[in-house]
Protein backbone atom coordinates (compact mmCIF):
# COMPACT_ATOMS: atom_id res chain seq x y z
CA UNK A 1 0.00 0.00 0.00
CA UNK A 2 2.58 2.62 0.71
CA UNK A 3 4.26 1.17 -2.64
CA UNK A 4 1.35 2.29 -4.46
CA UNK A 5 0.77 5.48 -2.72
CA UNK A 6 4.73 6.46 -3.29
CA UNK A 7 4.17 5.63 -6.81
CA UNK A 8 1.00 8.12 -7.10
CA UNK A 9 2.91 10.92 -5.25
CA UNK A 10 5.94 10.40 -7.62
CA UNK A 11 3.25 10.78 -10.72
CA UNK A 12 1.75 13.67 -9.06
CA UNK A 13 5.47 15.41 -8.93
CA UNK A 14 5.82 14.43 -12.66
CA UNK A 15 2.64 15.88 -13.64
CA UNK A 16 3.75 19.44 -11.90
CA UNK A 17 7.04 19.23 -13.12
CA UNK A 18 6.72 17.49 -17.29
CA UNK A 19 3.81 19.61 -18.69
CA UNK A 20 6.20 22.60 -18.00
CA UNK A 21 8.69 21.17 -20.14
CA UNK A 22 5.96 20.41 -22.56
CA UNK A 23 5.29 23.69 -22.82
CA UNK A 24 8.73 25.15 -23.20
CA UNK A 25 9.16 22.65 -25.90
CA UNK A 26 6.09 23.26 -27.64
CA UNK A 27 4.38 20.18 -27.16
CA UNK A 28 1.75 21.44 -25.14
CA UNK A 29 -0.76 24.36 -24.50
CA UNK A 30 -0.99 26.78 -21.60
CA UNK A 31 -4.53 25.09 -20.91
CA UNK A 32 -3.04 21.61 -20.80
CA UNK A 33 -0.47 22.85 -18.63
CA UNK A 34 -2.79 24.12 -16.03
CA UNK A 35 -4.84 21.21 -15.90
CA UNK A 36 -2.22 18.24 -15.37
CA UNK A 37 -0.51 20.58 -13.18
CA UNK A 38 -4.19 20.42 -11.47
CA UNK A 39 -4.12 17.01 -11.52
CA UNK A 40 -0.23 16.48 -10.52
CA UNK A 41 -1.26 18.98 -7.30
CA UNK A 42 -4.34 16.60 -6.56
CA UNK A 43 -2.52 13.17 -7.01
CA UNK A 44 0.49 14.39 -4.37
CA UNK A 45 -2.20 15.65 -1.81
CA UNK A 46 -4.04 12.70 -1.56
CA UNK A 47 -0.90 10.48 -1.83
CA UNK A 48 1.90 11.70 0.61
CA UNK A 49 0.22 12.16 3.67
CA UNK A 50 -0.01 8.80 3.72
CA UNK A 51 3.61 7.97 3.67
CA UNK A 52 4.88 10.72 4.49
CA UNK A 53 3.09 10.86 7.74
CA UNK A 54 3.79 7.01 8.46
CA UNK A 55 5.85 6.65 11.63
CA UNK B 1 21.96 44.46 37.34
CA UNK B 2 18.27 44.88 38.79
CA UNK B 3 16.47 42.66 40.40
CA UNK B 4 12.78 42.90 38.59
CA UNK B 5 9.54 40.59 39.60
CA UNK B 6 10.53 36.92 40.27
CA UNK B 7 7.08 35.85 38.15
CA UNK B 8 8.38 37.41 35.27
CA UNK B 9 11.62 35.32 35.21
CA UNK B 10 9.47 32.10 36.33
CA UNK B 11 6.34 32.85 34.19
CA UNK B 12 8.80 33.19 30.94
CA UNK B 13 11.15 30.08 32.31
CA UNK B 14 7.89 28.11 32.05
CA UNK B 15 7.20 28.49 28.34
CA UNK B 16 9.93 27.25 27.98
CA UNK B 17 10.30 24.56 30.54
CA UNK B 18 9.87 21.52 27.65
CA UNK B 19 13.62 22.60 26.39
CA UNK B 20 15.24 23.39 29.56
CA UNK B 21 17.57 20.63 29.57
CA UNK B 22 20.20 19.90 27.32
CA UNK B 23 19.43 17.45 24.04
CA UNK B 24 20.58 14.02 25.19
CA UNK B 25 22.36 11.34 23.02
CA UNK B 26 19.03 9.26 22.15
CA UNK B 27 17.37 12.71 20.78
CA UNK B 28 19.95 13.36 18.05
CA UNK B 29 18.51 13.78 15.12
CA UNK B 30 19.45 12.22 11.07
CA UNK B 31 20.89 14.06 8.19
CA UNK B 32 17.81 13.32 6.43
CA UNK B 33 15.52 15.02 8.81
CA UNK B 34 17.79 18.59 8.56
CA UNK B 35 17.63 18.37 4.56
CA UNK B 36 13.81 18.23 5.09
CA UNK B 37 13.52 20.49 7.46
CA UNK B 38 15.75 23.25 5.86
CA UNK B 39 14.34 22.49 2.11
CA UNK B 40 11.09 22.94 3.66
CA UNK B 41 11.18 26.36 5.78
CA UNK B 42 12.71 28.47 2.85
CA UNK B 43 10.09 27.56 0.35
CA UNK B 44 7.62 29.89 1.70
CA UNK B 45 5.04 32.47 0.30
CA UNK B 46 7.51 35.25 0.31
CA UNK B 47 9.74 33.92 -2.13
CA UNK B 48 7.15 34.45 -4.31
CA UNK B 49 7.80 38.69 -3.55
CA UNK B 50 11.13 38.34 -3.03
CA UNK B 51 12.30 37.59 -6.71
CA UNK B 52 9.81 40.16 -7.64
CA UNK B 53 11.76 42.65 -5.73
CA UNK B 54 14.94 42.15 -6.95
CA UNK B 55 13.67 42.62 -10.73
CA UNK B 56 12.10 46.14 -9.56
CA UNK B 57 15.15 47.30 -8.27
CA UNK B 58 16.65 46.32 -11.01
CA UNK B 59 19.68 44.15 -10.29
CA UNK B 60 21.35 43.02 -13.46
CA UNK B 61 21.15 39.51 -13.84
CA UNK B 62 25.26 38.32 -13.78
CA UNK B 63 24.89 40.08 -10.41
CA UNK B 64 22.33 38.16 -9.25
CA UNK B 65 23.11 34.74 -10.17
CA UNK B 66 26.68 35.76 -8.92
CA UNK B 67 25.29 37.20 -5.46
CA UNK B 68 22.94 35.08 -4.59
CA UNK B 69 25.85 32.54 -4.89
CA UNK B 70 27.86 34.16 -2.75
CA UNK B 71 25.59 35.09 -0.59
CA UNK B 72 23.96 31.81 0.27
CA UNK B 73 27.46 30.32 0.71
CA UNK B 74 27.91 32.98 3.06
CA UNK B 75 24.30 32.17 4.68
CA UNK B 76 25.57 28.40 5.44
CA UNK B 77 29.22 29.06 6.67
CA UNK B 78 27.06 31.13 9.17
CA UNK B 79 25.07 28.41 10.04
CA UNK B 80 27.92 25.72 9.81
CA UNK B 81 30.66 27.69 11.82
CA UNK B 82 28.75 30.42 14.18
CA UNK B 83 25.38 28.75 15.07
CA UNK B 84 26.07 24.84 14.68
CA UNK B 85 29.20 24.96 16.93
CA UNK B 86 27.46 26.27 20.13
CA UNK B 87 24.55 24.32 19.66
CA UNK B 88 26.20 21.48 19.94
CA UNK B 89 28.21 21.61 22.09
CA UNK B 90 25.64 23.11 24.82
CA UNK B 91 22.77 21.32 23.69
CA UNK B 92 20.80 24.62 24.54
CA UNK B 93 18.35 26.51 22.71
CA UNK B 94 19.13 30.13 22.29
CA UNK B 95 16.58 31.17 25.10
CA UNK B 96 18.10 29.55 27.68
CA UNK B 97 21.49 29.94 26.55
CA UNK B 98 20.78 33.75 26.68
CA UNK B 99 19.37 33.71 29.58
CA UNK B 100 22.59 31.91 31.64
CA UNK B 101 24.85 35.20 29.92
CA UNK B 102 22.04 37.92 30.78
CA UNK B 103 18.95 36.61 32.85
CA UNK B 104 15.80 36.31 32.46
CA UNK B 105 14.71 40.04 31.99
CA UNK B 106 16.84 40.54 28.68
CA UNK B 107 15.66 37.55 27.50
CA UNK B 108 12.17 38.49 27.64
CA UNK B 109 12.79 42.11 26.18
CA UNK B 110 14.25 39.95 23.45
CA UNK B 111 11.09 37.95 23.46
CA UNK B 112 8.73 41.02 22.81
CA UNK B 113 10.41 42.24 19.86
CA UNK B 114 10.71 39.23 18.60
CA UNK B 115 7.25 38.33 19.14
CA UNK B 116 6.36 41.69 17.23
CA UNK B 117 8.34 41.14 14.37
CA UNK B 118 6.86 37.69 13.90
CA UNK B 119 3.43 39.50 13.76
CA UNK B 120 4.51 41.86 10.52
CA UNK B 121 6.18 38.94 9.12
CA UNK B 122 3.30 36.76 9.41
CA UNK B 123 1.02 39.57 8.16
CA UNK B 124 2.83 39.79 4.74
CA UNK B 125 2.22 36.05 4.22
CA UNK B 126 -1.55 36.70 4.62
CA UNK B 127 -0.91 39.79 2.54
CA UNK B 128 0.65 37.14 0.06
CA UNK B 129 -1.97 34.44 0.27
CA UNK B 130 -4.69 37.06 -0.63
CA UNK B 131 -3.69 38.15 -3.63
CA UNK B 132 -4.08 34.61 -4.56
CA UNK B 133 -7.34 34.34 -3.04
CA UNK B 134 -8.73 37.40 -4.48
CA UNK B 135 -8.16 35.98 -8.01
CA UNK B 136 -11.44 34.58 -8.86
CA UNK B 137 -13.08 37.82 -7.52
CA UNK B 138 -10.84 40.37 -9.75
CA UNK B 139 -9.64 42.13 -7.35
CA UNK B 140 -8.04 45.12 -7.13
CA UNK B 141 -4.21 43.89 -6.52
CA UNK B 142 -2.04 45.87 -4.65
CA UNK B 143 1.00 47.87 -6.64
CA UNK B 144 4.57 47.68 -5.86
CA UNK B 145 3.90 51.91 -4.66
CA UNK B 146 0.77 50.77 -2.60
CA UNK B 147 1.15 51.36 1.32
CA UNK B 148 -2.17 51.50 2.32
CA UNK B 149 -5.10 49.02 1.18
CA UNK B 150 -5.99 50.29 -2.47
CA UNK B 151 -9.46 49.09 -2.29
CA UNK B 152 -12.45 47.77 0.32
CA UNK B 153 -12.45 44.22 -1.27
CA UNK B 154 -8.99 44.21 -0.79
CA UNK B 155 -9.14 44.73 3.31
CA UNK B 156 -12.46 42.17 3.45
CA UNK B 157 -10.24 39.34 1.55
CA UNK B 158 -7.17 40.24 4.00
CA UNK B 159 -9.78 40.24 7.15
CA UNK B 160 -11.39 36.60 6.10
CA UNK B 161 -7.35 34.99 5.35
CA UNK B 162 -6.54 36.90 8.96
CA UNK B 163 -9.32 34.98 10.58
CA UNK B 164 -8.79 31.68 9.08
CA UNK B 165 -4.96 31.59 9.42
CA UNK B 166 -5.99 32.66 13.52
CA UNK B 167 -8.56 30.20 13.71
CA UNK B 168 -6.30 27.28 12.57
CA UNK B 169 -3.76 28.71 15.03
CA UNK B 170 -5.91 28.81 17.43
CA UNK B 171 -7.03 25.12 17.03
CA UNK B 172 -3.30 24.01 16.88
CA UNK B 173 -0.42 24.45 14.24
CA UNK B 174 1.44 21.13 15.12
CA UNK B 175 -0.61 19.54 11.98
CA UNK B 176 -0.20 22.26 9.50
CA UNK B 177 3.45 22.47 10.21
CA UNK B 178 2.69 18.37 9.42
CA UNK B 179 0.95 19.48 6.03
CA UNK B 180 3.51 22.04 5.37
CA UNK B 181 6.37 19.47 5.43
CA UNK B 182 4.04 17.39 3.06
CA UNK B 183 3.78 20.49 0.63
CA UNK B 184 7.14 21.63 0.30
CA UNK B 185 8.42 19.22 -2.41
CA UNK B 186 5.14 20.03 -4.42
CA UNK B 187 5.77 23.56 -3.73
CA UNK B 188 9.14 24.06 -5.09
CA UNK B 189 8.93 22.19 -8.12
CA UNK B 190 5.95 24.13 -8.66
CA UNK B 191 8.13 27.69 -8.46
CA UNK B 192 10.48 25.83 -11.03
CA UNK B 193 7.59 24.50 -13.62
CA UNK B 194 5.76 27.94 -13.14
CA UNK B 195 8.81 29.71 -14.65
CA UNK B 196 9.89 27.09 -17.29
CA UNK B 197 6.39 27.50 -18.46
CA UNK B 198 6.73 31.68 -19.03
CA UNK B 199 9.84 31.50 -20.51
CA UNK B 200 8.13 31.16 -24.05
CA UNK B 201 6.25 34.39 -23.25
CA UNK B 202 9.82 36.36 -23.15
CA UNK B 203 10.95 34.67 -26.18
CA UNK B 204 13.25 31.98 -24.85
CA UNK B 205 12.49 28.95 -27.26
CA UNK B 206 15.85 26.92 -26.48
CA UNK B 207 18.19 27.00 -23.66
CA UNK B 208 20.73 29.00 -25.37
CA UNK B 209 18.13 32.09 -25.71
CA UNK B 210 18.21 32.29 -21.70
CA UNK B 211 21.36 34.31 -21.02
CA UNK B 212 20.31 37.24 -23.82
CA UNK B 213 16.60 37.39 -22.43
CA UNK B 214 17.48 37.23 -18.74
CA UNK B 215 19.81 40.07 -19.49
CA UNK B 216 17.45 42.16 -21.97
CA UNK B 217 13.72 41.42 -20.20
CA UNK B 218 14.00 40.25 -16.64
CA UNK B 219 17.26 41.74 -14.38
CA UNK B 220 17.69 44.52 -17.14
CA UNK B 221 19.97 46.42 -14.61
CA UNK B 222 17.44 49.06 -14.58
CA UNK B 223 15.29 49.60 -11.67
CA UNK B 224 11.49 50.50 -12.07
CA UNK B 225 10.55 54.31 -11.07
CA UNK B 226 11.06 55.40 -7.38
CA UNK B 227 13.50 52.08 -6.64
CA UNK B 228 16.70 51.78 -5.61
CA UNK B 229 19.63 50.24 -7.84
CA UNK B 230 20.46 47.21 -6.85
CA UNK B 231 24.22 45.65 -7.90
CA UNK B 232 25.80 42.59 -6.39
CA UNK B 233 26.60 43.44 -3.11
CA UNK B 234 23.12 44.30 -2.32
CA UNK B 235 22.12 41.02 -3.74
CA UNK B 236 25.16 39.45 -1.56
CA UNK B 237 24.29 41.25 1.63
CA UNK B 238 20.79 40.48 1.17
CA UNK B 239 20.96 36.80 0.58
CA UNK B 240 23.65 36.49 3.68
CA UNK B 241 21.51 38.36 6.07
CA UNK B 242 17.69 37.04 4.60
CA UNK B 243 17.78 34.39 7.98
CA UNK B 244 20.27 36.47 10.05
CA UNK B 245 17.86 36.54 12.74
CA UNK B 246 18.63 32.59 12.79
CA UNK B 247 22.10 32.28 11.74
CA UNK B 248 24.47 34.29 13.44
CA UNK B 249 21.43 35.53 15.59
CA UNK B 250 21.54 32.15 16.84
CA UNK B 251 18.04 31.13 16.87
CA UNK B 252 18.36 28.16 14.76
CA UNK B 253 20.30 26.69 18.04
CA UNK B 254 16.90 25.42 18.57
CA UNK B 255 17.26 22.99 15.33
CA UNK B 256 21.24 22.31 15.51
CA UNK B 257 21.47 21.66 18.75
CA UNK B 258 19.69 17.97 17.60
CA UNK B 259 22.64 17.71 15.67
CA UNK B 260 25.32 14.98 16.08
CA UNK B 261 27.83 17.49 14.93
CA UNK B 262 28.69 20.98 13.83
CA UNK B 263 28.85 19.98 10.36
CA UNK B 264 25.30 19.29 10.42
CA UNK B 265 24.68 23.31 10.11
CA UNK B 266 25.84 22.90 6.12
CA UNK B 267 22.74 21.17 5.33
CA UNK B 268 21.60 24.47 4.99
CA UNK B 269 22.76 24.74 2.11
CA UNK B 270 19.39 23.11 0.71
CA UNK B 271 17.05 25.43 2.17
CA UNK B 272 19.13 27.89 0.46
CA UNK B 273 20.06 27.13 -2.79
CA UNK B 274 16.45 25.60 -3.52
CA UNK B 275 14.52 27.91 -1.70
CA UNK B 276 17.17 31.29 -1.74
CA UNK B 277 18.74 30.49 -4.86
CA UNK B 278 16.25 28.49 -7.33
CA UNK B 279 12.99 30.24 -5.72
CA UNK B 280 13.77 33.60 -6.20
CA UNK B 281 14.95 33.23 -9.54
CA UNK B 282 12.01 31.57 -10.57
CA UNK B 283 9.79 33.97 -8.91
CA UNK B 284 11.88 36.81 -10.64
CA UNK B 285 11.32 35.17 -14.27
CA UNK B 286 7.36 34.89 -13.37
CA UNK B 287 7.38 39.15 -12.21
CA UNK B 288 8.90 39.57 -15.84
CA UNK B 289 6.08 37.62 -17.96
CA UNK B 290 3.55 39.05 -15.82
CA UNK B 291 4.45 42.41 -17.22
CA UNK B 292 6.00 43.85 -13.83
CA UNK B 293 3.29 42.41 -11.92
CA UNK B 294 4.15 42.17 -8.36
CA UNK B 295 1.34 40.47 -6.65
CA UNK B 296 2.11 36.67 -6.35
CA UNK B 297 -0.91 35.61 -7.30
CA UNK B 298 -1.71 36.52 -10.66
CA UNK B 299 2.24 35.73 -10.80
CA UNK B 300 1.81 32.16 -9.90
CA UNK B 301 -1.42 32.08 -11.49
CA UNK B 302 0.32 32.76 -15.26
CA UNK B 303 2.80 30.47 -14.18
CA UNK B 304 0.96 27.03 -13.30
CA UNK B 305 -3.07 28.06 -13.07
CA UNK B 306 -4.64 27.00 -10.03
CA UNK B 307 -2.41 25.02 -9.11
CA UNK B 308 0.33 28.31 -8.73
CA UNK B 309 -3.09 30.26 -6.89
CA UNK B 310 -2.91 27.23 -4.87
CA UNK B 311 0.95 27.33 -3.95
CA UNK B 312 0.53 30.69 -3.04
CA UNK B 313 -1.87 30.16 -0.74
CA UNK B 314 -0.18 26.76 0.81
CA UNK B 315 3.31 28.40 1.14
CA UNK B 316 2.11 31.76 3.02
CA UNK B 317 -0.46 29.73 4.82
CA UNK B 318 1.97 26.91 5.87
CA UNK B 319 4.43 29.42 7.40
CA UNK B 320 2.05 32.09 9.31
CA UNK B 321 0.50 29.78 11.12
CA UNK B 322 3.44 28.72 13.03
CA UNK B 323 4.36 32.07 13.33
CA UNK B 324 1.20 33.60 14.50
CA UNK B 325 1.32 30.57 17.59
CA UNK B 326 4.66 31.46 18.12
CA UNK B 327 3.94 34.95 18.64
CA UNK B 328 1.21 34.38 20.89
CA UNK B 329 3.44 31.94 23.23
CA UNK B 330 6.37 34.72 23.05
CA UNK B 331 3.52 37.50 24.70
CA UNK B 332 2.31 34.89 26.89
CA UNK B 333 5.02 36.61 29.09
CA UNK B 334 3.01 39.72 29.53
CA UNK B 335 -0.19 38.48 29.47
CA UNK B 336 -0.21 35.53 32.43
CA UNK B 337 -3.93 35.59 33.13
CA UNK B 338 -5.21 35.35 29.38
CA UNK B 339 -5.56 31.81 28.24
CA UNK B 340 -3.85 30.79 24.97
CA UNK B 341 -6.21 30.99 22.61
CA UNK B 342 -6.67 34.84 23.97
CA UNK B 343 -3.57 35.64 23.26
CA UNK B 344 -3.32 33.78 19.83
CA UNK B 345 -6.40 35.98 18.79
CA UNK B 346 -4.63 38.92 20.07
CA UNK B 347 -2.10 38.43 17.57
CA UNK B 348 -3.48 37.19 15.16
CA UNK B 349 -5.75 40.81 15.06
CA UNK B 350 -2.48 42.34 15.07
CA UNK B 351 -1.26 39.95 12.57
CA UNK B 352 -4.37 41.25 9.83
CA UNK B 353 -4.24 44.49 11.39
CA UNK B 354 -0.46 44.57 9.29
CA UNK B 355 -1.55 42.60 6.78
CA UNK B 356 -4.36 45.20 5.50
CA UNK B 357 -1.22 47.20 4.93
CA UNK B 358 0.61 45.98 1.48
CA UNK B 359 3.66 47.30 2.90
CA UNK B 360 4.85 44.75 4.63
CA UNK B 361 4.42 42.76 1.90
CA UNK B 362 5.57 45.59 -0.83
CA UNK B 363 8.34 46.38 1.41
CA UNK B 364 9.36 43.30 2.12
CA UNK B 365 13.33 43.44 1.66
CA UNK B 366 13.77 46.60 3.89
CA UNK B 367 11.66 44.46 7.01
CA UNK B 368 13.70 41.45 6.13
CA UNK B 369 16.95 43.26 6.46
CA UNK B 370 15.35 45.63 9.94
CA UNK B 371 14.18 42.27 11.50
CA UNK B 372 17.38 40.72 11.42
CA UNK B 373 19.10 43.51 12.64
CA UNK B 374 16.86 43.83 15.74
CA UNK B 375 17.60 40.59 16.68
CA UNK B 376 21.06 39.82 15.82
CA UNK B 377 22.52 41.48 18.61
CA UNK B 378 21.44 38.71 20.88
CA UNK B 379 23.69 35.83 18.70
CA UNK B 380 26.58 37.82 18.86
CA UNK B 381 26.39 37.98 22.98
CA UNK B 382 26.24 34.16 22.54
CA UNK B 383 29.07 34.22 20.54
CA UNK B 384 31.61 36.18 22.62
CA UNK B 385 30.37 35.17 25.23
CA UNK B 386 31.19 31.51 24.74
CA UNK B 387 34.54 31.92 22.34
CA UNK B 388 35.84 35.49 23.70
CA UNK B 389 35.18 35.97 27.38
CA UNK B 390 37.22 32.90 28.70
CA UNK B 391 40.09 33.36 26.89
CA UNK B 392 40.25 37.18 27.91
CA UNK B 393 40.25 35.58 31.46
CA UNK B 394 36.35 36.97 31.97
CA UNK B 395 33.40 34.39 33.20
CA UNK B 396 30.63 33.20 31.03
CA UNK B 397 27.05 32.35 32.12
CA UNK B 398 27.61 35.30 34.25
CA UNK B 399 24.08 36.25 34.58
CA UNK B 400 23.33 32.38 35.58
CA UNK B 401 26.54 32.02 38.17
CA UNK B 402 25.26 35.28 40.07
CA UNK B 403 21.69 34.59 39.83
CA UNK B 404 21.20 38.05 38.11
CA UNK B 405 17.57 38.80 36.66
CA UNK B 406 18.95 41.81 34.33
CA UNK B 407 22.65 41.40 33.24
CA UNK B 408 23.38 45.18 31.49
CA UNK B 409 26.38 44.36 29.34
CA UNK B 410 24.03 42.74 27.01
CA UNK B 411 21.41 44.97 27.58
CA UNK B 412 23.84 47.75 26.53
CA UNK B 413 25.45 45.98 23.57
CA UNK B 414 22.16 45.58 21.92
CA UNK B 415 20.94 48.72 22.55
CA UNK B 416 23.65 50.60 22.08
CA UNK B 417 24.62 48.64 18.55
CA UNK B 418 21.05 49.57 17.53
CA UNK B 419 21.26 52.96 17.88
CA UNK B 420 24.65 52.99 16.45
CA UNK B 421 23.40 51.05 13.50
CA UNK B 422 20.90 53.43 12.72
CA UNK B 423 23.57 56.59 12.49
CA UNK B 424 25.89 54.39 10.35
CA UNK B 425 25.23 55.77 6.99
CA UNK B 426 24.82 52.38 5.03
CA UNK B 427 21.66 51.08 3.72
CA UNK B 428 19.69 48.91 5.81
CA UNK B 429 21.01 45.46 3.64
CA UNK B 430 24.88 46.30 5.02
CA UNK B 431 23.97 47.64 8.84
CA UNK B 432 24.15 44.14 9.93
CA UNK B 433 27.88 43.31 9.80
CA UNK B 434 29.54 46.49 11.53
CA UNK B 435 26.93 46.51 14.23
CA UNK B 436 28.10 42.31 14.99
CA UNK B 437 31.32 43.79 15.72
CA UNK B 438 29.92 46.79 17.53
CA UNK B 439 27.77 44.01 20.05
CA UNK B 440 30.74 41.97 20.18
CA UNK B 441 32.84 44.92 21.14
CA UNK B 442 30.34 46.40 23.53
CA UNK B 443 29.45 43.53 25.36
CA UNK B 444 33.07 42.24 26.18
CA UNK B 445 33.99 46.04 27.51
CA UNK B 446 30.99 46.51 29.15
CA UNK B 447 31.00 42.43 30.94
CA UNK B 448 34.51 43.21 31.81
CA UNK B 449 33.49 46.21 34.21
CA UNK B 450 30.45 44.45 35.28
CA UNK B 451 32.43 41.40 36.25
CA UNK B 452 35.16 43.66 38.05
CA UNK B 453 32.42 45.17 39.83
CA UNK B 454 31.13 42.17 41.25
CA UNK B 455 34.19 40.63 42.20
CA UNK B 456 35.17 43.55 43.93
CA UNK B 457 31.68 44.08 46.19
CA UNK B 458 32.08 39.80 46.82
Amino acid sequence: MILLSKLISFSGLVLTLLPAILLFAGKLETTQNYQLMLLGMILWFISAPYWMLKK
Amino acid sequence: MGKSKPSLASRLDALYEFDREPVTENKLQKASNFIGLYSGEHVAGTEFVIGPLFVAHGVAAADLFLGLLIGNLLAVMSWAFICAPIAVKTRLNMYWQARKIAGPGVTFLYNIVNALMFCFLAGSMISVAATAIGLPFNMQMPQLSDLYPNSAQWVIVVFIVGSLVTLLAILGFEKISEFGKIAAPWMFLVFVAAAIAVLPKLGVHSLGDFWRVANDKIWTGIPISGQSKFTIWHITFFAWFANLAMHIGMADMSILRFAPKWQYGFFSAFGMYLGHYVAWIASGILCAAALGSFAPGPIAYLGAGVAGAVCVVVASWTTANPTIYRAGLALQTITPNWSRWKVTLAVGALTTIAAIFPAFMMKLLDFVALYGLLLMPMGAVIFADYWLLPRLGLSSNFAEKHKLIFSWPAATAWLVTLVLAFLIPLEIYFKALPSWFLTVMIFVGASAVEQKIIHKKS
